[in-house]
């Protein structure tokens, strides 16, 4: 069954059937992007405006890319609003809704944000990021690309390690991954990790080893600047010591096991280069997915129209 | 001005429960209390069976005035406050300039004389600027005519500072009026640590920054002998922490809010940020342990924590959403509705909490009581009738409230402020 919405904020409200159906369009996509021609016609006459209040390369690409594949005009409004302050998001959204767009895709310091701005608009906000909430777009193609590794998710095991508290795509992937069955244990120095998080279903260790034993996956996480504080985190060389994911933690791992990151990684510190450069690690073909999956987010909003003025 | 209010169901100590009695008003002072009265009045007003309270006195409330009218002058305050049924209300010092000299005080003084529908008695702050450091200027501002000091609802970081205030003011025997938060515990947080921050990606306030400093400071009371009061209590630890305190004789005091013991962090639900007040809305743990506070007398007061915003502030990205709740007008009705209704206190226990004890801290000997000779402030409510609560018509210049629609019961239909019949 079709998912209908008009904003994409992240997977913690979507059903398990919802999330299958997504990844379902992304198969479809990756498809249409193997073909010589990668274009199709489903966003053709729409707007798609990228405002990021948050510095980034990869998923503005893919965003972009993503719309641009599907034929819609694509606006980056990330250079005109650097020296703007967050407060005038509402602002903004008007300005960028009364010229018409159909798609918003934002990414914002402030968890919330999206919630925020479609409330105020009638485009389709897409969630790119916000706060330390969630990060959907990020989590789909991490979905996407276990699913391609492993078949199905009911049953798997699967470990996420580091720094949980500022990770917003490991939530995405914690509220989905639960849903769809999976067994989730989490890792990391206990400042870092959520408070209340086994309350979202999973499993708390503080002991990397303990996460690790017999998993099938193993998602690492990238260190947060916050984290970087001595308040918080003595040293990334203590971090590393106790979590980063090298050839010796890998042994407590099922063999075939697979390592992601969402990049971009801190080389050695959060993965050792040796498990990097390994079969194991599969942060390639992740970044391959990421296209498709967002094609697949726009795809499905246009189901309800485009714009819903 | 002489009035006789007639038929009075009455609630305040020394009163019969099902009696009627007649009132009478001379020169905004109780002249005489009876049954039948016959006296000579210009104004005979039939209460017909509804309840006579003592008028209600704030303890915490944010006037805004001066410095930020844009959200609530005197006057507007003391129409929201006459509406909700408060007759006295305080302010904190944290406008701008602060209330943290005599000239200050002055000002809201005499511009609630000529604008102010209630009584208006400032709070000084303890130190310049409300900034925690240089001690101000606190016998000027007591004899200009302050009741209590208070931090403001800013943080007074630095024990020994707060400490020297406890020590200076026993000259005055003011109260101390804190905020007990910890800066640094606090950190970014913008609503109660625990699962629906996490659940929201928003970065949480642990309980320990109220409680560390609850502890701190009825420490810092007990050793200097000065009269602590404690602003919005919100936490269990906090109940639990008074509640030892008392144990051991300690001169504390403490106030709660409505919203305090009737909603938990899940009214933030979808980022709300009509939700959004400091300290924030806690766990139903916590809840139930204030309603107990509460019935237990641990708590002594039950203050409105007016603050209002206005809409362009809060209608927001929760994290930069300002903090704050329009609450004159509803802290009667909801507290009589949570605490009174569901059978967890009586009414006479109510008024203890929002008259007696407030005019007791704040040593207002003739308010908190209706008897020969007390100020004529009363109000007047009705307890038939339910009414569903409707932001739209606050008096208060923020027409918002996180309990819109709530069906509540205790509508005051008269108030007067000595003698003047001013709703």
């Amino acid at each position: 069954m079709p998912l209908i919405k008009k904003d994409f904020f992240g997977l913690k409200d979507l059903s398990a059937e919802d999330i299958r159906y997504i990844l379902g369009t992304a198969e479809t996509m990756k498809y249409i992007l193997s073909q010589k021609n990668k274009t199709t016609p489903h966003l053709r006459g729409k707007s798609v405006i990228i405002l990021f209040y948050e510095a980034s390369a990869r998923a503005k690409l893919s965003y972009e890319l993503a719309a641009r594949h599907l034929s819609a005009s694509v606006v980056d409004m990330t250079g005109s609003i650097q020296n703007r302050e967050f407060d005038s998001l509402r602002d903004m959204g008007q300005l960028v809704d009364q010229m018409g767009a159909d798609f918003i895709i934002l990414r914002h310091p402030m968890a919330g944000a999206p919630q925020f701005l479609a409330s105020t608009v009638g485009a389709s906000v897409i969630n790119a990021g916000d706060g330390f909430n969630e990060n959907p777009g990020q989590s789909l193609l991490d979905l996407l690309t276990i699913k391609e590794q492993k078949g199905s998710f009911a049953g798997l095991r699967v470990a996420i390690i580091g720094d949980l508290i500022h990770s917003r795509v490991s939530k995405s992937n914690i509220w989905a991954l639960t849903k769809l069955g999976a067994e989730v244990r989490v890792a990391g120095p206990p400042t870092l990790i959520p408070p209340a998080v086994d309350k979202f279903g999973v499993e708390v260790c503080y002991d990397a080893r303990e996460a690790i034993n017999n998993a099938d996956v193993i998602l690492t996480t990238r260190m947060h600047k916050d984290s970087q504080n001595t308040m918080v985190l003595p040293s990334l060389d203590e971090y590393k010591r106790f979590f980063r994911i090298d050839e010796a933690l890998l042994r407590y791992a099922k063999k075939d096991a697979i390592v992601m990151h969402p990049g971009p990684i801190r080389r050695g510190i959060e993965i050792s280069s040796g498990v990097i450069n390994g079969p194991q690690c599969i942060i390639n073909d992740q970044i391959a997915n990421s296209v498709a999956v967002r094609m697949a987010m726009y795809y499905i909003l246009t189901q309800m129209g485009g714009t819903f003025r | 001005m002489k009035t006789l209010l007639k038929n009075c169901r009455v609630v305040s100590p020394g009163f019969q429960e099902e009696a009627l009695y007649d009132i009478y008003v001379v020169n905004g002072i109780i002249e005489e209390i009876g049954k039948n009265l016959k006296a000579d009045a210009e104004r005979v007003m039939d209460i017909d069976g509804n309840t006579v309270l003592p008028g209600l006195i704030d303890m915490h409330c944010n006037i805004c005035d001066p410095g930020f009218e844009y959200l609530e002058d005197i006057e507007t305050v003391s129409r929201s406050a006459a509406r909700g049924g408060f007759t006295t209300i305080t302010c904190e010092p944290n406008t701008n300039p602060a209330i943290d000299n005599k000239t200050v005080v002055e000002y809201i003084v005499s511009k609630s004389k000529n604008h102010a529908l209630v009584n208006i008695y400032p709070y000084g702050s303890m130190s310049i600027g409300c900034k925690g450091q240089e001690m101000a200027e606190i016998g000027e501002m007591y004899e200009a005519g302050i009741v209590g000091v208070s931090d403001g609802d800013e943080l007074t970081d630095e024990a020994s500072f707060l400490r020297n205030v406890m020590r200076y003011v026993k000259m005055f025997d003011l109260p101390v009026i804190t905020h007990c938060e910890d800066r640094g515990l606090s950190g970014k947080g913008v609503m109660n640590e625990g699962f629906t921050a996490s659940y929201l990606g928003l970065a949480g306030m642990p309980r320990e920054a109220e409680e560390v400093m609850v502890a701190r400071n009825i420490i810092l009371a007990e050793n200097t002998g000065a009269r602590l009061h404690i602003a919005h209590v919100s936490t269990k630890g906090s109940v639990q922490l008074m509640r030892e305190a008392k144990k051991r004789g300690a001169k504390i005091t403490g106030e709660t809010c409505p919203h305090y013991f009737l909603l938990t962090e899940e009214a933030v639900g979808n980022y709300n940020t009509l939700a959004k007040v400091n300290p924030p809305l806690r766990t139903q743990e916590d809840v139930e342990a204030i309603q107990k506070g509460i019935a237990d007398g641990i708590i002594d007061v039950i203050a409105s924590g007016h603050s209002p915003s206005n809409e362009g502030d809060k209608n927001k990205v929760f994290h930069s959403a300002v903090y704050g709740i329009s609450s004159l007008e509803t802290a009667f009705a909801l507290s009589y509705t949570g605490l009174v209704k569901s059978g967890l206190i009586s009414l006479a226990n109510l008024v203890d909490f929002m008259s007696i004890r407030p005019a007791k801290i704040l040593k207002l000997e003739n308010k908190g009581s209706i008897a020969k000779g007390k100020d004529a402030d009363l109000i007047v409510v009705d307890f038939r009738q339910g009414y569903r609560i409707d932001p739209r018509h606050f008096a208060s210049k923020a027409k918002f409230s996180l309990f819109a629609d709530w069906e509540v019961q205790g509508r005051v239909i008269y108030t007067m402020v000595g003698g003047r019949l001013i709703m």
